[in-house]
């Protein structure tokens, strides 16, 4: 356990060492606050919420996420840093976990630098701080999720580019699943059982659950499996690399 | 404390590592020795736990390498072929960093980085970020890392890659006195490191072990060895070839003992000869058998075959 809080430190300490996280906490900022404010007419609508805000969030992490997530592994096996920190007295386990938790946390942290929108919103009007609330902890697990699946296609290759197109790929599918026009376009010529199937793969529909408050198990359940699977599957990936 | 049995590492159909059994004792120092692509860097990841062999087995310590990989990881001290460090860290507080991974706190861990701060000599870059280093200095701090915990295994591989000559120097003088108290392997392709560091060397070609022991037995085994070079006026080839097959070129002799037994005799013999016959001695020397001609016969056949 404690290697594991050691290798995250070192991997946190990592973002902050270079102007990266500066530069990206910035741009996470300003675009989400564009996307709230400009694109989501927070002010236009009239509404004590947060519904502009968060509705943004699966789109404005498709390209944040993997952008954060890119170089965790495919550094590591690039600069050939993989086999010192590989034969260090760690499991792969606590390495991946350790890994995949300092990402997490910058991302919480760039997360919470959010909270003068809820300010904002306080002062403006009375809205529901719970479901406020609620749609933090779902934005967190939702970054997580992508989080997860950009470690996993960081193992798959040393260039961090190829990482991050086949991260966004797979995040852009986790959202279309359950996107209003894909799902209306499957209606047309597949069962209901189908489509139901397809947009239960997608974070926008479960994401939905926590905007509105509700804090789902099923929904919650279905974040951490994404990010289970997700890092078991790194796992494989870095095994597999060193089984020859 | 190291022991390998019978390791095989396949890369689909290629045998980087075909059945090679040997051990480390404490107090040993072992060169590993084996052209480009033999298996020194396979066998040695093998031994670090990072390659999971596809048959054979590690034991470090009394800990398999597979079964028991934290036990066996943590008596290990490693510097991997590529000296890889993190880029954006200083050299300090990357080794600090696996100062921690190796469970050292507080004072220990500032004793122990500056230790290894001073054996690797890395006093003055020590606030620097390890992508404005020289190779030298890199490799150095990648050093300074697999000493960190003081462990009683060393694996590095080719230590003194990239290093300038003075470098070279302590880091083999670190090595050899490192070598007295720790079991250490380590893989060179420069021979005179052999002889400069090790107590025994293993040669390795394509997978396999081909030679072993000391070098001293190793450069025995030399078609020069033994041999004794003469250089004196008056000196001629068929009174020396009394003594052995003589070869001669621009006036000097080598002349090779005819088996193992008259080796040793051989010198005294022409000394006898020399002063029986009058001739003036310019210079006159025994072969130590050269240690790159057994490298070479002992690995180069099949590659030219090929």
């Amino acid at each position: 356990m404690n290697a594991l809080w050691i290798i995250a430190r070192r991997e946190l300490a990592g973002y902050f060492n270079s102007p990266v996280a500066y530069v990206f906490l910035v741009i996470f900022l300003l675009v989400a606050g564009f996307l709230t404010f400009t694109a989501g007419a927070f002010f236009e609508r009239g509404e004590a919420g947060l519904g502009a805000f968060f509705g943004w969030h699966p789109w404005l992490y498709l390209v944040l996420v993997p952008a954060v997530g890119m170089r965790l592994w495919s550094e590591e096996r690039r600069a050939g840093t993989i086999e010192l920190l590989l034969t260090l007295p760690v499991t792969t386990w606590q390495a991946i976990l350790g890994k995949f938790l300092a990402s997490w946390l910058f991302l919480a942290l760039a997360l919470a630098l959010t909270f003068p929108v809820v300010l904002t919103v306080n002062v403006l009007g009375e809205p529901d701080n719970g479901a406020i609330v609620a749609g933090y902890v779902g934005s967190l697990f939702l970054a997580g999720a992508y989080l997860a699946l950009t470690c996993m296609t960081s193992a798959l290759t040393r260039n961090q580019v190829v990482a991050f197109i086949l991260a966004v790929v797979l995040c852009l599918f986790l959202i279309l699943a359950g996107f209003n026009p894909v799902t209306d376009l499957l209606v047309r010529w597949a069962s209901p059982a189908v489509v139901d199937t397809v947009a239960a793969f997608s974070v926008v529909t479960h994401f939905d659950g926590f905007q509105k408050g509700v804090l789902d198990t099923r929904d919650l359940l279905f974040f951490v499996s994404v990010i289970g699977f997700a890092l078991f599957a790194t796992g494989v990936i870095i095994r597999s690399h060193r089984a020859g | 404390m190291i022991r390998i049995e019978n390791l095989v590492k396949t890369f689909g159909t290629k045998r980087a590592v075909d059945g090679v059994s040997f051990t480390v004792e404490r107090g040993e120092v072992v060169g590993f020795l084996g052209p480009n692509g033999s298996g020194k860097s396979t066998t040695m990841r093998m031994i670090t736990g990072f390659y999971p062999p596809t048959s054979g087995s590690v034991t470090v310590g009394g800990h398999d390498v597979a079964e028991s990989p934290l036990d066996a990881k943590r008596l290990i001290g490693y510097l991997p072929e590529s000296a890889a460090a993190y880029p954006e860290m200083t050299v300090e507080s990357f080794l600090t960093f696996a100062a921690a991974m190796r469970g050292l706190k507080g004072e220990a861990q500032k004793k122990a980085i500056a230790r290894v701060v001073e054996r690797c000599f890395l006093s003055s870059v020590r606030r620097q970020s390890i992508d404005t280093l020289s190779k030298g200095y890199k490799h150095r701090t990648c050093l300074a890392q697999a000493l960190i915990h003081d462990p009683e295994v060393l694996v590095l591989d080719e230590p003194t890659d990239g290093l300038d000559p003075n470098q070279k120097h302590e880091v083999r003088n670190l090595i050899r006195e490192l070598g007295r108290s720790k079991a250490v392997i380590f893989s060179t392709h420069i021979l005179e490191e052999v002889d400069a560091a090790c107590t025994r060397a293993i040669i390795i070609d394509r997978g396999r072990i081909v030679a072993q022991g000391t070098p001293a037995e190793l450069r025995a085994m030399s078609a020069t060895a033994g041999a004794v070079t003469l250089e004196a006026q008056g000196a001629t080839a068929e009174k020396l070839s009394a003594l052995g097959r003589v070869e001669s070129l621009d006036g000097v002799f080598r002349i090779y003992p005819r088996d193992a037994s008259q080796a040793a005799v051989l010198a005294a013999a022409i000394i006898e000869l020399v002063s029986r016959e009058g001739w003036k001695v310019r210079g006159m020397f025994s072969e130590r058998g050269e240690l790159d001609e057994v490298f070479r016969r002992i690995t180069l056949p099949d590659t030219v075959k090929q």
